[in-house]
C-alpha cells in the first residue's frame, strides 16, 4: 500500500487522476444524499413526513429500469454530452485547474441541457429550454463575477491557488459571496418553481419543462448531472473559507440548509421576478465589492 | 424490495370524473396523508410516470387522450382507475356518450372502487399496483432474454 502511495505521490499526473476518480465516484453519493436531505427537511417544514433521504438514489436505479422513450436520434446524446461536460466541470474545480475555464465548462454542459430540450417537438420542452436560457441569463453575470473577484484578492485564476490563499476570501468579498448565495438557489433548481425543470411535485404549470420528453436512462443522467453541479457549486462556496476547512465545511451546509429555507418560504417566487432581480442584486453585492476591491487595491 | 417499488411516479388523469375521485387524489399529497413518505411523486407527465392514475368514467371524446396517455408512459407501466364511475361508469354506464369504465380503453390492473374513493383505499391501490408493476418488469425482462437468445438480435431500451 505505501509502495503505492508513494508512486502516486511523486506522479503529479496521477494524483490528478486519483483526484478525478474519487470526484468521479463521491461526488453523485453526496449530492444524491444532499438532494434526499433536502427533500427530508423540505417535507418536514411543510409538516410532512417525507421520503427517506436515500430516495433520490430509488428513483434514479427505477428510472435505469425504465424503457427509454426517444423521439429523435439526437435529445439523448445532447444529455449524454450534458453530464460529461458536467462532470468535466468539477473535475476541474476537484484538480485545482482554472476556475475560468470551469464557468465556461458549466455553461458549456448548460447548453448542451438546452440543445437537448430545443431538439424536441414538445411545447413545454421548449418553454423550460427559454427559462433555462433566462435562468443563465440570470445567473452567469453572478458566476462570472466570483472568479473576478477571487483573481482580485489573490492574483491567480487557479483553484489551487485561491484555496491556497492565506485568509479566507471571506474577509475580501462578503458581496460576490451574497450575491452567489442568491443565485444558488436559481442555480440548484430550487426557487422560482416555474423556472425550467423546478422539483416542486404540485406544480405543474409547463408540465416538466426541459426534461418533459427525456425517459428511462436520459432522464437519470440528467438526475446524476444535475447531483454533480450541486457538488461543483458547494465546491465554490468551500472556496469562500478555504482557509479554515472546518468552517468552510460547516458553511457548506449552511448555506445548502439556507437555500432550503429560502426554497420553503417563497413557494410563489416567480421566474419574472427572479430575472428583474437578479441583474439588480449582482450589480448591488458583486459589482460594488468589486469595484471597491479594485479601488483599494489600486491606491 | 426493489427501486421499481421504492419510486412510484405517478399521472393523474380526470377522463369526466365529478372531481370528487380528484380532490381525494390530491388529498394524499397534503400532510395528513403524505404519500412522498413513500417515494410517491405526481409527476403530470407521462413519459416520466410508471402508474397511471385514472378517474371518471371515460367518454367519447377524451377516450383517444386516455389511450394517448398510456401508449405514452414508458414501459413496465401500470393503470389504477379509481373511483367507481373508472371501475364501471356507475350511474353514468348507461349514458350515450359515456364508455363506462376506463378498461374499455385501456388495460387496468388495479381496481379502486368508492365514490368518492377515500385517501386511504387510493393510497392503498397505489401500493398494491406496485406489485403488479414488479411483475411487469420481471416479464419485460424474461421475454427480452428469451428473445435475444432466439434471434441474436439486442433491442434498444
Amino acid at each position: 500500500m505505501n509502495y503505492y502511495m508513494e508512486i502516486i505521490k511523486s506522479n503529479p499526473q496521477m494524483l490528478t487522476a486519483l483526484h478525478v476518480a474519487v470526484y468521479v465516484v463521491l461526488a453523485p453519493l453526496a449530492g444524491g444524499l444532499l438532494a434526499g436531505l433536502d427533500r427530508k427537511i423540505s417535507a418536514r417544514l411543510q409538516g410532512r413526513v417525507g421520503p427517506p433521504v436515500v430516495q433520490p438514489f430509488y428513483d434514479v436505479f427505477k428510472l435505469m429500469k425504465k424503457e427509454t422513450l426517444r423521439v429523435n436520434r439526437y435529445q439523448n446524446f445532447y444529455i449524454f454530452l450534458f453530464l460529461v461536460f458536467m462532470i468535466f466541470t468539477g473535475s476541474l474545480i476537484f484538480t485545482g485547474a482554472d476556475m475560468l475555464l470551469m464557468i465556461f465548462a458549466l455553461t458549456l454542459s448548460g447548453i448542451f441541457l438546452v440543445l437537448a430540450a430545443f431538439s424536441v417537438d414538445s411545447p413545454f420542452s421548449h418553454t423550460g429550454a427559454e427559462r433555462e436560457i433566462i435562468q443563465m441569463m440570470s445567473c452567469d453575470p453572478m458566476l462570472i463575477l466570483v472568479p473576478v473577484g477571487m483573481y482580485l484578492v489573490t492574483g491567480s485564476f487557479r483553484v489551487s491557488e485561491i484555496a491556497m490563499f492565506e485568509r479566507p476570501l471571506i474577509m475580501f468579498l462578503p458581496g460576490v459571496f451574497t450575491g452567489y448565495v442568491f443565485i444558488l438557489t436559481m442555480k440548484f433548481r430550487k426557487s422560482p418553481f416555474d423556472l425550467s425543470m423546478a422539483h416542486h411535485a404540485a406544480h405543474q404549470e409547463i408540465v416538466k419543462g426541459l426534461t418533459t420528453e427525456f425517459s428511462g436512462k436520459a432522464l437519470a443522467a440528467i438526475e446524476v448531472a444535475h447531483w454533480y453541479e450541486n457538488v461543483l457549486l458547494l465546491a465554490i462556496v468551500y472556496l469562500f473559507f478555504a482557509r479554515i476547512p472546518v468552517l468552510a465545511a460547516a458553511m457548506v451546509l449552511f448555506v445548502f440548509l439556507l437555500e432550503i429555507f429560502i426554497d420553503n418560504i417563497n413557494a410563489r417566487f416567480r421566474w419574472e421576478l427572479a430575472f428583474s432581480s437578479t441583474w439588480i442584486f449582482t450589480l448591488v453585492t458583486g459589482g460594488a465589492n468589486i469595484i471597491i476591491l479594485y479601488y483599494a487595491y489600486s491606491i | 424490495m426493489s427501486s421499481l417499488k421504492k419510486s412510484p411516479w405517478i399521472i393523474h388523469y380526470d377522463a369526466t370524473s365529478c372531481n370528487g375521485c380528484d380532490i381525494e387524489v390530491i388529498a394524499c399529497l397534503t400532510p395528513m396523508y403524505d404519500v412522498e413518505r413513500f417515494g410517491i411523486v405526481n409527476t403530470g407527465n407521462p413519459k416520466h410516470a410508471d402508474i397511471f392514475l385514472i378517474t371518471g368514467s371515460v367518454n367519447e371524446r377524451n377516450s383517444r387522450v386516455v389511450r394517448n396517455i398510456y401508449e405514452q408512459m414508458p414501459d413496465p407501466k401500470v393503470v389504477v382507475a379509481v373511483g367507481i364511475c373508472a371501475t364501471s361508469g356507475c350511474v353514468f354506464r348507461d349514458c350515450y356518450n359515456v364508455l363506462g369504465g376506463v378498461d374499455k380503453v385501456i388495460p387496468v390492473d388495479v381496481y379502486v372502487p368508492g365514490c368518492a374513493a377515500r385517501p386511504e383505499s387510493i393510497i392503498d391501490g397505489i401500493v398494491r399496483s406496485l406489485t403488479v408493476l414488479e411483475e411487469k418488469y420481471r416479464a419485460q425482462k424474461k421475454n427480452k432474454k428469451n428473445r435475444n437468445g432466439r434471434s441474436g438480435v439486442i433491442t434498444d431500451g
